[in-house]
């Protein structure tokens, strides 16, 4: 047991940070920084650096076009990248397509998709969700029914983080009705921009342009964009659920979120006084920082005890459970280190639309709209309440 | 020892509450909050002939003489509706320091107006690094013969883009923090070297950063005494957790009905998802933290008027403490029960979890609050 | 709406508050204060002396020979006598039996058992609970087995709190296994000197003797002494658990403890400077004082209601259980916090008391862990909290 990085691992983990600092562009990182909304070419363009430094697909294999990485390399340059100020991806491509493809997929499948995801210059979304199906996925209705070299699509797909700024998405649907609902589920990529389909944008209580609902009215789809056989989709999605749980990034922007939090409240006053200094909040602080440090390490061991052949297990609901209370935590504490100034919110200036003269400090969105926004942590990808039910039947044996 | 409204009390409520239930349907508050006022003059005069504006005045100015009791009824029901017209600012804050530190002039003068509906006022106390010490005050008045010049800036002034008269807390002497030396002026909005840089809150109201830039105003301005404005400050933002404390109430029980009503509807595994017990038990929750709020906001309203300064600030930090502990948990469990729909802008729960949230920053967060009482 | 109380009632106050100064036994008065254990003869002399006053039943008319107190007036006189340091009583028989046997008990039954239980001369304890039936108390199992004038019983009741000092038991008894199981549940008022009856002392995590298992060997039960019909055991205790669950003395104790954690923290000592002092203590000693006024607060809204005549709330009587065992386990915690190292030291034979040997920590000492240990009944016994929010959840909100 030793919690030291090696000397080359601490040599990557400065030559990511150089690279960052070198290679994000300033708007970007500003924006992050305030917590304005980035737009769909700001993110296009920082995944495009990622993807020109070979950076964008740190959990695919060498040989598919992934940096090959160890998982030490790989939690550092997370770490370095988030730290950095650098904002995150829309990384459907990356998580979900590309391993989904690179294990299902035809040839013809990888060699027309996976190469624009290494080069960022597609962008992809995740249409799982339905109104009358979010928990209970298997339920999903959005029908897929085969009309000669194509699929007719009909339905709806709602919260789809992203998918106003992406050309593709892949998704769930069901080709048929059978008496187990998970065994009529199938995988189908899906051209945005196909006729029939309608992108509905849905402002989310943080005052964001986040979520999407999609119409499908009589969209078709080729059949050579189908995923493995009809019926497969819910194997390929838990297939899946392994690949997105090892994510470590969460602790990353927790990690960063925290130095926020702290250059907050060495700014903020109380009593004339620096913030930081009064007994209350820094007792809160003090225990954020050693719960994020706790999740850290939990994350850390999780992360060790898997490899290639033994992916990671329920554990990884502790993880994703923990993650979302840090980083509801964290965001709850800006806000209150805000006082008075939680309370005004511009949308217009959110969204980078307003020249307006500013209101109160210049992290004045770090307030309210993150703390709002951070509610849906415990929300999306399986809710603390399934996590919870996950660990207590595949963990505990209940 | 009585908990039960009068018959008159239950009669004001009846009229609140039809009147939320007619004029404040969620679809029609948000076109409302959206509006560049944010608010309706319509809905304002309706307030002023059913003598909700003058509530807590007494009958010689045009007012209803009610006691805070009947301001937590009617801001109990706001709560429920998330009413975005100034009342709070206008009547509570704006009033209240010319009912309880005004001369016999200002308040005839100010009063009748107010209760009318004629007259929006907005009560200028935090400043930029203030956070909730009241005492933490820059913004300086001067003497300057028989009148006073103001200068400084407040910050997140409720109400102020609306107001016509703003009573701005400044300092006639000593150093920033001191009790003493704390002075309230009435001054007008349009007043030179006043400027008013108004904006959204993020439940959907209205504040503004008020600049004042030497501006000068008559000793008439001066509300109550010259350097003794603390304690009549203090009285003013009590009645203020009094009344936010029971539009909080009603902003819980709205969410949690809401909720509730949700846990029985919504569909998930083929069964309602209020029949799982993890959510069961969160409802228990929810429901406890409402009741426990609704003791508080109750004991607020009858002790505001305490005379003992320390009782009664006691009294109101208890309340404080509490209702920013349910309105948490009642707001964020809210949404996290609604799943997806619980995130967007386009259904009602956020909107109640987000003014919920905003109480808790409003006149001290439970923190603040916590130590005060503690201090006490 | 008013919150203060009326002249008389606060005249009321004042003279239960200087009646129990008078009359509370200086050595009983102490061992509560220390946390000593209370012998049974410590319980019964006090109860005697309520008896005297004819204060041991406050919740009975005042025709059965309660003092036909008010609501208000039974929340002042709990408040004032555990504020004035009196000790919790062994009240199974004012708040079980009693109340039992006016609603169902034969005119004999009152006649042979209502007197002793006002003159505190018979004591009783409730046998619900069982090994195997806890939360699901219509599981039970303990069988009467019908025999000409009497019933047989057989089998072992547990978790019995003060059976060791009891005369009888108001025990739920099985009649019949057929049919719905609440439907085969009966009555029993249980003679605990009767042959075949044995008593075993149970020692809670505190180190205290509360608890007791009793085991029945063919115990013969007259049938006169069955409440009710056969089968009528589930309606009855359903009547009952009313009678119980508006019980807000909890929050007068919880008061008490607080005071005593005030002053533990006044005597203990961190930095050089008073713990009560401490920024972070202080806090978390608002933070208790805050949520109890707020229970209290709620206490008195059903009191209010009670008095205008309206009908029990029961989600604020379920809230006020659930809520009064949170607080009164963290204020608990806070006086074992405030122990520190001192709350180490652990001699059950000492707090058992009688014991002689020299004395280790402050006086307090028993106040710190074995208190703390000892709270975390107050969310199982009498229905747990889960069973709380369980019974809201449906009863209440529908779900
Ligand atoms: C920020 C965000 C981003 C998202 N991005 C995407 C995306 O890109 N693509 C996509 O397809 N979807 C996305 N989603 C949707 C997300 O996956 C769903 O919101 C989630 O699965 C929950 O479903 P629901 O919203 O329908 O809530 P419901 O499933 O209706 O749940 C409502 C409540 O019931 C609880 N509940 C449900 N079942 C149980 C149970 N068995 N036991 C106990 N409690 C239960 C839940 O925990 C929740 O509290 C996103 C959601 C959010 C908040
Ligand atoms: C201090 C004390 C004094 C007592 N005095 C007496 C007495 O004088 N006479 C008497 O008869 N009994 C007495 N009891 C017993 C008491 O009534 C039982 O302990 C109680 O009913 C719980 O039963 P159990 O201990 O069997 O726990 P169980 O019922 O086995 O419960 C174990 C756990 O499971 C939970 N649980 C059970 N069912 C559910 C459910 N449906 N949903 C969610 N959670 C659930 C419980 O809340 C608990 O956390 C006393 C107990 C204590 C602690």
């Amino acid at each position: 047991m030793d919690l030291r990085f090696t000397p080359e691992e601490q040599a990557f983990r400065k030559e990511v940070r150089e690279w960052v600092a070198a290679n994000l562009p300033r708007d970007i990182k500003e924006k992050v920084d305030r917590g304005i909304e980035l737009t769909c070419d700001d993110f296009s363009r920082w995944m495009r650096i990622l993807s020109e430094r070979g950076w964008i697909a740190t959990n695919w294999p060498k040989e598919a076009g992934g940096p090959g990485l160890n998982i030490a390399q790989k939690y550092i340059l997370e770490e370095e990248i988030f730290l950095g100020g650098a904002p995150r991806t829309v990384h459907f491509g990356t998580r979900m397509v590309g391993p989904v493809l690179l294990r299902y997929g035809t040839e013809e499948q990888k060699k027309k998709y996976l190469p624009k995801i290494l080069t960022s210059e597609e962008i992809w979304c995740q249409g799982y969700s339905e109104p009358g199906a979010g928990s209970d996925l298997a339920s999903l209705k959005t029908s897929a029914v085969r009309d000669g070299d194509h699929y007719v699509v009909n339905g709806t797909k709602i919260w789809t983080s992203y998918a106003h700024c992406a050309d593709r998405m892949f998704a769930l649907v069901r080709t048929s009705v059978e008496p187990k609902k998970q065994d009529g589920i199938t995988v189908l990529l899906i051209d945005l921009k196909l006729p029939g389909l309608t992108v509905r944008p849905i402002i989310t209580i943080d005052g964001r342009h986040h979520f999407n609902q999609e119409f499908f009215d009589n969209v078709r789809v080729p059949v050579e964009d189908r995923v493995g056989e009809e019926g497969q989709g819910w194997a390929i999605a838990k297939y899946l659920l392994g690949h997105e749980r090892s994510n470590g990034s969460g602790v990353s922007m927790i990690k960063w979120r925290a130095t926020k939090l702290r250059e907050m409240a060495s700014k903020e006053r109380a009593d004339g006084e620096r913030l930081e200094n009064e007994p209350a909040f820094r007792r809160k602080i003090a225990e954020l920082e050693s719960d994020l440090r706790a999740l850290e390490l939990t994350s850390l061991r999780v992360l060790a005890s898997a490899s290639a052949d033994k992916p990671i297990g329920p554990e990884a609901s502790v993880l994703k459970f923990r993650m979302a209370c840090m980083q509801q935590a964290v965001t709850e504490l800006m806000m209150e280190a805000g006082a008075y100034y939680a309370h005004p919110l511009d949308r217009e200036a959110l969204r980078g639309q307003s020249n307006a003269e500013q209101v109160g400090p210049d992290y004045q969105f770090r307030m309210a709209p993150e703390y709002f926004q951070m509610r849906g942590t415990s929300i999306a990808g399986g809710s603390n309440e399934i996590q919870k039910n996950i660990i207590a039947k595949r963990v505990l044996g209940l | 020892m009585d908990f039960e409204y009068s018959d008159d009390q239950s009669l004001l409520k009846d009229s609140v509450d039809r009147f939320i239930q007619n004029n404040y349907g969620f679809e029609q508050r948000r076109k409302l909050v959206a509006t560049d006022e944010g608010y309706s003059d319509k809905n304002w005069s309706q307030f002023a002939e059913l003598g909700w504006l003058g509530m807590p005045f007494p009958e010689q100015y045009g007012g209803f003489g009610g006691t805070p009791v009947e301001t937590m009824i009617v801001m109990e029901a706001f709560g429920t509706g998330l009413v975005a017209e100034p009342y709070l600012p206008t009547v509570v804050l704006g009033g209240g320091a010319i009912l309880h530190g005004g001369s016999e002039e200002q308040k005839q003068a100010i009063l009748p107006a107010v209760a009318e509906g004629k007259l929006k006022l907005a009560l200028a106390f935090a400043e930029r690094q203030s956070r909730y010490n009241l005492a933490d005050v820059e913004t300086s008045a001067k003497k300057d013969g028989g009148s006073y010049v103001l200068n400084g800036m407040k910050g997140v002034v409720f109400g102020a883009p609306s107001a016509d008269k703003i009573i701005v807390v400044a300092r006639t002497s000593g150093q920033s923090r001191d009790a003493d030396g704390i002075s309230l002026f009435l001054v007008d909005k349009d007043a030179q070297g006043l400027r008013v840089r108004g904006y959204p809150t993020a439940d959907g109201l209205r504040a503004g950063e008020v600049y004042l830039d030497n501006v000068k105003v008559g000793a008439d301005a001066l509300v109550g005494e010259e350097g003794k404005g603390l304690p009549l400050l203090e009285k003013v933002i009590d009645h203020g957790i009094a009344a936010i404390s029971a539009e909080a109430v009603g902003a819980m029980k709205a969410l949690n009905d809401m909720t509730l009503e949700y846990l029985k509807t919504r569909e998930q595994f083929g069964q309602p998802i209020g029949r799982f017990q993890v959510l069961q038990h969160r409802m228990v929750d929810m429901f406890i933290a409402h009741e426990e709020a609704k003791s508080m906001a109750m004991m607020a309203a009858m002790r505001v008027d305490e005379a003992d300064e320390t009782e009664r600030k006691k009294a109101m930090s208890a309340a404080k403490v509490q209702i920013g502990k349910s309105a948490r948990y009642v707001g964020q469990q809210g949404i996290q029960l609604h799943g997806g729909i619980g995130m967007t802008d386009e259904y009602a729960a956020g909107h109640y979890f987000k003014r919920l949230t905003m109480i808790d920053r409003s006149f001290g967060d439970t923190d603040f609050h916590l130590k005060r009482f503690a201090d006490l | 709406m008013d919150l203060r109380f009326s002249p008389e009632e606060e005249a009321f106050r004042e003279k239960v508050r200087a009646w129990v100064r008078e009359k509370l036994p200086q050595d009983i008065r102490e061992k509560v204060d220390r946390g000593f254990e209370l012998s049974c003869d410590d319980l019964r002399r006090w109860m005697k002396i309520l008896s005297a006053e004819g204060w041991i039943a406050t919740n009975w008319d005042k025709k059965d020979g309660g003092p036909g107190f008010t609501a208000g007036q039974k929340y002042l006189f709990e408040d004032e006598l555990f504020l004035g340091g009196a000790p919790r009583t062994i009240h199974f028989g004012t708040r079980m039996v009693g109340p039992v046997l006016l609603a169902f008990g034969t005119e004999e039954q009152k006649r042979k058992y209502i007197p002793k239980i006002l003159t505190s001369e018979e004591i009783w304890s409730q046998g619900y609970s069982e090994p195997g039936s806890g939360s699901d108390l219509a599981s039970l199992k303990l069988s009467a087995v019908r025999d000409g004038d009497h019933y047989v019983v057989n089998g072992t009741k547990i978790w019995s709190s003060h059976a060791h000092c009891a005369d009888r038991m108001f025990a739920l008894t099985r009649t019949s296994t057929t049919g719905k199981k609440q439907e085969g549940i009966t009555c029993l008022l249980i003679d605990l000197k009767a042959p075949g009856v044995t008593i075993r002392p149970i020692i809670t995590i505190d180190g205290r003797h509360v608890f007791n298992q009793e085991f029945f060997d063919d115990v013969r039960v007259p049938v006169e002494d069955r409440v009710g019909e056969e089968g009528e055991g589930w309606r009855i205790a359903k009547y009952l658990l009313g009678h119980e669950r508006s019980n807000a003395s909890w929050i007068s104790i919880t008061k008490r403890t607080l005071v005593k954690t005030k002053e533990i923290a006044a005597e203990e000592r961190v930095s050089g400077g008073r713990l009560i002092d401490d920024e972070v203590f202080r806090h978390k000693i608002a933070d208790c004082e805050q949520e109890l006024q707020t229970l209290e607060l709620t206490a008195l809204r059903t009191l209010s209601a009670a008095a205008a005549d309206k009908p029990m709330d029961l989600g604020q009587a379920g809230l006020i259980k659930l809520r009064t065992a949170e607080v009164i386990k963290r204020v608990n915690e806070l006086s074992m916090e405030a122990g520190a190292y001192y709350a180490q030291p652990f001699e059950p034979q000492a707090i058992r008391g009688g014991w002689n040997e020299e004395p280790v920590g402050p006086d307090y000492l028993f106040r710190m862990a074995p208190d703390y240990f000892e709270a975390r009944a107050m969310s199982i016994a009498g229905g747990s909290n889960e069973i709380q929010k369980n019974i809201i959840a449906k009863g209440v909100l529908g779900l």
